[in-house]
């Protein structure tokens, strides 16, 4: 086998083991609940036949390892569960998880997909421009501005953008309230505000990496030789540094998506966008414990995702790798 | 390290730990100053927050939302309670959580990774293992995770994030105390029988100090931002105690009423994070020796 394949190959099978490992500790989550599962979901003051019904209903009443087991093939099936919100309600009428995380989900991506269409290639050339004018006035401010906006939290860029331009200055919607029948403009414009939101914070992030990585790069000695050599600075960037340099942009690319399945959380609650960062927060409050499982599966999911991507990347990209001696 | 090392005259370090620490301050680059001022700004208020409000925490003094000026200088908030009161009270809770939080997080994070470091073995491969699925799952949604089961409090939020943060100072922990551990003088210590512990804090804690001390700062930033989003989002610090990010959340309507009110607490925030980023990045600047390549 080519050694590229094995590595690839090692490298995918070290993120299952990793996503089955994050199952099992969301799964184990029901078992570390202190006292009764089932009386403190239906309250002290449920009939023991009810807590006892409840329990068979959702399978307490089983070892478990077996639930662990029936739990995951249900999970690999699209199956998971029933929410708690209705379990007090008549057969029929429960809600199923996926048909209130389904369309959340496609929303969330709506609009972290927006944020990555813009963010990315905007970063990636001032991250490139701040490397290649280090030290001088342009990288020192953006340096400044750059640190300033990752270190405050999203809801205060967020409020900050809806008091401008949706209160003050009327130009966008201060609530991003969509359904499906949204149209795809529409959709877009009333997205715009938490969009720019996690813009700036991905930018900001992002920004810094990709200089550090650019920094790094120009540092070293085949660089410093093709610039010895006479070669004009486009040149020595395109022919040279490039082919070396994807692994880390895909890397920070990669790193700031996963960021953002975090961001997205609060965002989406200050402009009462019905995402899945939502859901979650109003399902822990709540405590509707299967939503809450679901949701944190799609984030690990996402976020365990985006990583391996970068992996493999810059495992393809890696001409040492490639051509083995 | 031992004994030995005393009659050794080191000159940087003798000529007065005050002495240097200034000489490095002359010289420190005004964002420095500013965060550095911002910092103790804050430590000032939060400790002596009972004499510098003039309202009490909880206290009801007006009517609901008030505007700014007169007898409140910033207004009151949605059920009549002073809102400066309220901003100097929050420095005190949240940065106090914050900071007991960060603390915890390193006495765990720190302790087991240096252990892990110096016993190595298939200790040190379970606990890194374990950390690397930890850390597999995204800090907020995790502490979500766990805030659903376990309740919503202030005591079960400080070793919620304590614990998740911890992952991360062990990373850090370990990487560094690796470094250390392969040294002669912690080789020395192991023949003479020394305990873990002793090794741990006497002969290699001292030497990871510098990249520790900047973490802290980072890190502290970070739990502090964490347990802001959480408040805000109605799961962390509960009222009626004054929190940054849960003012930020109650008094949110203002905002479409093109009030400010709501971005004060919001702002609190971020200036003190952005003061103590700016300490960070001077401090690493100068322990590293980071020019930025050539």
């Amino acid at each position: 086998m080519h050694p590229i394949v094995r590595t690839l190959l090692q490298r995918v099978s070290l993120s299952v083991a990793t996503l089955l490992a994050v199952s099992v500790i969301i799964f184990l989550m029901i078992e570390a609940l202190p006292g009764n599962f089932a009386s403190a979901i239906l309250g002290q003051s449920a009939t023991p036949e009810r807590v006892a019904a409840f329990e068979r209903q959702i399978g307490l009443d089983r070892p478990p390892v077996e639930r662990y087991v029936v739990w995951l093939g249900n999970l690999l099936q699209g199956d998971f569960g029933n929410s708690l919100a209705s379990a007090g309600s008549p057969v029929g009428h429960e809600r199923t998880v996926m048909s209130l995380v389904g369309p959340r989900l496609k929303n969330t991506m709506f609009l972290a997909g927006l944020v990555a269409v813009v963010a990315v290639p905007i970063s990636l050339a001032l991250g490139l421009l701040a490397a290649l004018y280090r030290n001088g006035i342009f990288d020192r401010l953006v340096n400044l501005t750059t640190l300033t906006s990752i270190s405050v939290p999203e809801f205060f860029i967020a409020y900050i953008l809806m008091l401008f331009f949706a209160v003050r200055l009327p130009w966008f919607h201060s609530l991003a309230t969509v359904n499906t029948d949204t149209e795809l403009l529409e959709r877009v414009a009333r997205c715009t505000l938490p969009a720019l939101t996690l813009v700036l914070v991905i930018v900001a992030h992002m920004m810094r990496m990709t200089r550090a990585s650019i920094i790094n790069l120009l540092a070293s000695p085949y660089v410093e030789t093709a610039r010895l050599k006479g070669l004009s600075p486009a040149r020595v960037i395109v022919h040279h540094a490039l082919p070396n340099a994807w692994a880390p942009i895909v890397n920070v690319i990669a790193v700031n998506l996963a960021y953002l399945v975090v961001g997205v959380v609060v965002v989406e609650v200050v402009f009462v966008y019905p995402g899945v960062g939502q859901l979650m927060v109003d399902s822990v409050s709540a405590r509707d414990i299967p939503v809450v499982q679901a949701c944190a599966l799609v984030f690990a999911i996402a976020y365990i995702g985006l990583n391996l991507i970068a992996d493999l990347v810059a495992i393809i990209t890696n001409p040492r790798l490639l051509r083995p001696r | 390290m031992t004994t030995g090392t005393k009659e050794i005259p080191t000159p940087t370090v003798r000529r007065g730990l005050l002495a240097t620490a200034w000489r490095e301050l002359k010289r420190a680059p005004i964002s420095a100053w500013f965060g550095l001022a911002v910092v103790f700004a804050y430590v000032f208020v939060g400790v002596f927050a009972p004499w510098v409000a003039p309202y009490g925490e909880a206290e009801i003094v007006g009517a609901q939302y008030q505007a700014w000026g007169g007898q409140h200088v910033f207004g009151t908030d949605q059920l009549g309670r002073d809102m400066l009161s309220r901003l100097v009270f929050g420095a005190r809770n949240t940065i106090g959580i914050a900071f007991l939080t960060t603390a915890l997080s390193f006495l765990i994070g720190g302790i087991i990774g240096m252990i892990a470091a110096i016993v190595g073995g298939w200790l040190d491969q379970v606990l890194a293992r374990l950390v690397d699925v930890l850390m597999a799952i995204p800090q907020l949604v995790f502490a979500l995770v766990l805030l659903s089961i376990f309740g919503t409090s202030v005591v079960n939020l400080i070793l919620i994030i304590a614990v998740l943060d911890s992952t991360r100072v062990f990373r850090l922990a370990r990487a560094v105390a690796m470094n250390v551990v392969v040294l002669d003088f912690v080789e020395a210590a192991k023949l003479q029988g020394e305990n873990i512990l002793w090794i741990a804090t006497r002969e290699v804690l001292p030497n990871i100090l510098p990249p520790m001390v900047a973490e802290f700062g980072l890190r502290f930033c970070f739990v502090f931002l964490t347990i802001s989003a959480l408040s805000f989002l109605g799961l962390g610090i509960q009222p009626p105690t004054a929190d940054w990010g849960s003012m930020v959340r109650e008094n949110a309507t203002l905002i479409s009423y093109g009030d400010i009110t709501p971005l004060l607490p919001a702002g609190a925030i971020a200036l003190l994070t952005v003061g103590v980023n700016f300490v960070v990045d001077w401090f690493l600047h100068k322990t590293s020796g980071l020019k930025d390549g050539h």
